[in-house]
């Protein structure tokens, strides 16, 4: 196979503003472009669009709309982890011969559809996710002894890493006790441990060994990518205090790239609701089952950016295209040194872990130089 | 007669494989298993409260039966885990299915 690395990306602030989804994929993908004026658009052999939006034919237009004529262009639908399904998509394409160059953009509004899995009439009336994070949350804390108080912590320091991040929709930090005092949606769930929808756009540009080291001298590559999904609605869970998909996802993952968890500097993770971190944490590896809480604390309290240093889903805000294109960006500049205040020490090795659905699929990548 | 004609009604059924009798959820006209036809198997079914929580004034649980359905109920009682239920209620509103446990 071939090496694929990362050569160039693009993003837009996330916001609650209301923006046409093609405007939103335009900027962020004229961002790439007006930052990297040496790439030639004639060489990028596939355009694809990670979104959840009903526009039609959005990849097509994107590729008009700032220039490039393609060999294949289609969008990417997967609701939560479209945007890293859309980075293995290219990386296929580009590691099998077919593509040279392939630009990934995603994009979500505010409004998108892809919140709501109609599907998953097993959920009854509770369709929206505030009722599955109710559900894994109860669930986590009353397995382990885990209180609200000490879940609120994900959302107070990912707030805190958030306000490093000129593009994330939170701008405040926020104390244990705001959390508990926000809008009480659930007996086991806070306004303040949800990530919020919003409208926002991401893109990278991803190529070959040969044409990276055309347009760069500090590729990102991707050297490890597992993915798996258990299945599409949040009943079948078979556990509701881990997450099965991400933990086989993982371990693929790490395994492609010939590391073990213990090499990894720095990473995102699927922060949808409070509780997901400490599960995420703990179904990776990085921690043993139960004590995902014990890491955050100890992150929190050092001022320790290494687990969501952009802040999130829940400081960053959660664009559901956009969403793991942006965490994957955030490893990037982690890795090439370039992430400013939120700049990690040593991060030579980075992760990013992307799920959709109540952890029904997940996506999990290596990235390193 | 469809799982979903029969909800419309109020009556909660179980779909199960004609060929090789295992249990299909969700609903499905087809065996996710050997992709035989499936029918309804009707009756009074209790589960089993695997998980609550609570929004305003009522729970919503998830509710095992037979060790391979799993759905999600509204109980306006307090529920404990591991609690023995039946479904009272149950229908499709605006296209979205709803199960009431007791």
């Amino acid at each position: 196979m071939q090496k694929v690395g990362i050569i160039a990306h693009g993003i837009i602030p996330f916001t609650k503003e209301d923006h046409k989804i093609e405007s939103i994929l335009h900027k962020s993908t004229n961002d790439l472009f007006q930052k990297n004026t040496n790439i030639d658009k004639k060489g990028i052999d596939a355009v694809l669009v990670s979104t959840n939006n009903n526009s039609k034919y959005l990849s097509p237009v994107l590729s008009e709309m700032v220039g490039i004529q393609p060999k294949i262009a289609h969008s990417i639908e997967s609701l939560c982890n479209s945007g890293t399904n859309s980075i293995v998509s290219a990386y296929s394409y580009i590691s099998s011969g077919l593509a040279d160059m392939v630009l990934v953009s995603g994009a979500e509004r505010y409004d998108s559809p892809g919140q709501i899995l109609e599907w998953d009439n097993s959920r009854g009336e509770f369709k929206h996710p505030i009722f599955w994070a109710s559900i894994f949350s109860k669930s986590y804390k009353r397995k382990f002894g885990i209180s609200d108080e000490q879940l609120a912590l994900v959302s107070v320091k990912n707030h805190k890493q958030a306000k490093e991040n000129p593009n994330a929709i939170s701008k405040k930090t926020y104390t244990v006790k705001d959390v508990i005092n926000s809008k009480k949606l659930t007996d086991d769930l806070r306004l303040l441990d949800c990530s919020r929808p919003c409208t926002g756009s991401a893109s990278v540009l991803l190529a070959s060994e040969e044409m990276a080291k055309k347009y760069t001298d500090m590729p990102i590559w991707i050297t490890g990518i597992g993915q798996k999904t258990t299945s599409a609605g949040f009943t079948k869970n078979t556990s509701l205090a881990s997450m099965e998909s991400t933990k086989i996802a993982g371990q693929s993952a790490l395994k492609m790239s010939n590391h073990t968890v213990s090499d990894i500097d720095v990473a995102e993770v699927h922060d949808a609701f409070s509780v997901c971190e400490p599960m995420a944490l703990e179904s990776i590896g990085f921690t043993n089952p139960g004590k995902g809480m014990s890491m955050v604390k100890e992150l929190h309290d050092t001022n320790n950016f290494k687990i969501n240093p952009r802040g999130g889903l829940i400081g960053t805000g959660h664009p559901l295209g956009a969403t793991g294109i942006s965490q994957t960006i955030e490893i990037v500049q982690q890795i090439q040194k370039t992430a400013g205040n939120r700049q990690t020490d040593n991060a030579n090795v980075g992760l990013v872990h992307n799920m959709s659905a109540a952890s029904t699929s997940s996506t999990v990548l290596v990235l390193e130089r | 007669m469809s799982f979903e004609t029969e909800l419309s009604k109020g009556k909660f059924s179980i779909p199960e494989c004609l060929t090789c009798k295992k249990i299909i959820w969700p609903p499905s006209e087809f065996c996710d298993n050997c992709n035989g036809e499936t029918s309804l198997k009707k009756g009074e079914f209790e589960g089993k409260i695997i998980e609550f929580s609570r929004q305003d004034k009522n729970y919503f649980c998830m509710v095992e039966f037979f060790d391979s359905i799993r759905l999600i109920a509204k109980m306006t009682t307090n529920p404990k885990k591991d609690q023995i239920v039946k479904i009272s209620k149950c229908g499709i509103t605006n296209g979205n299915y709803f199960f009431e446990i007791i």
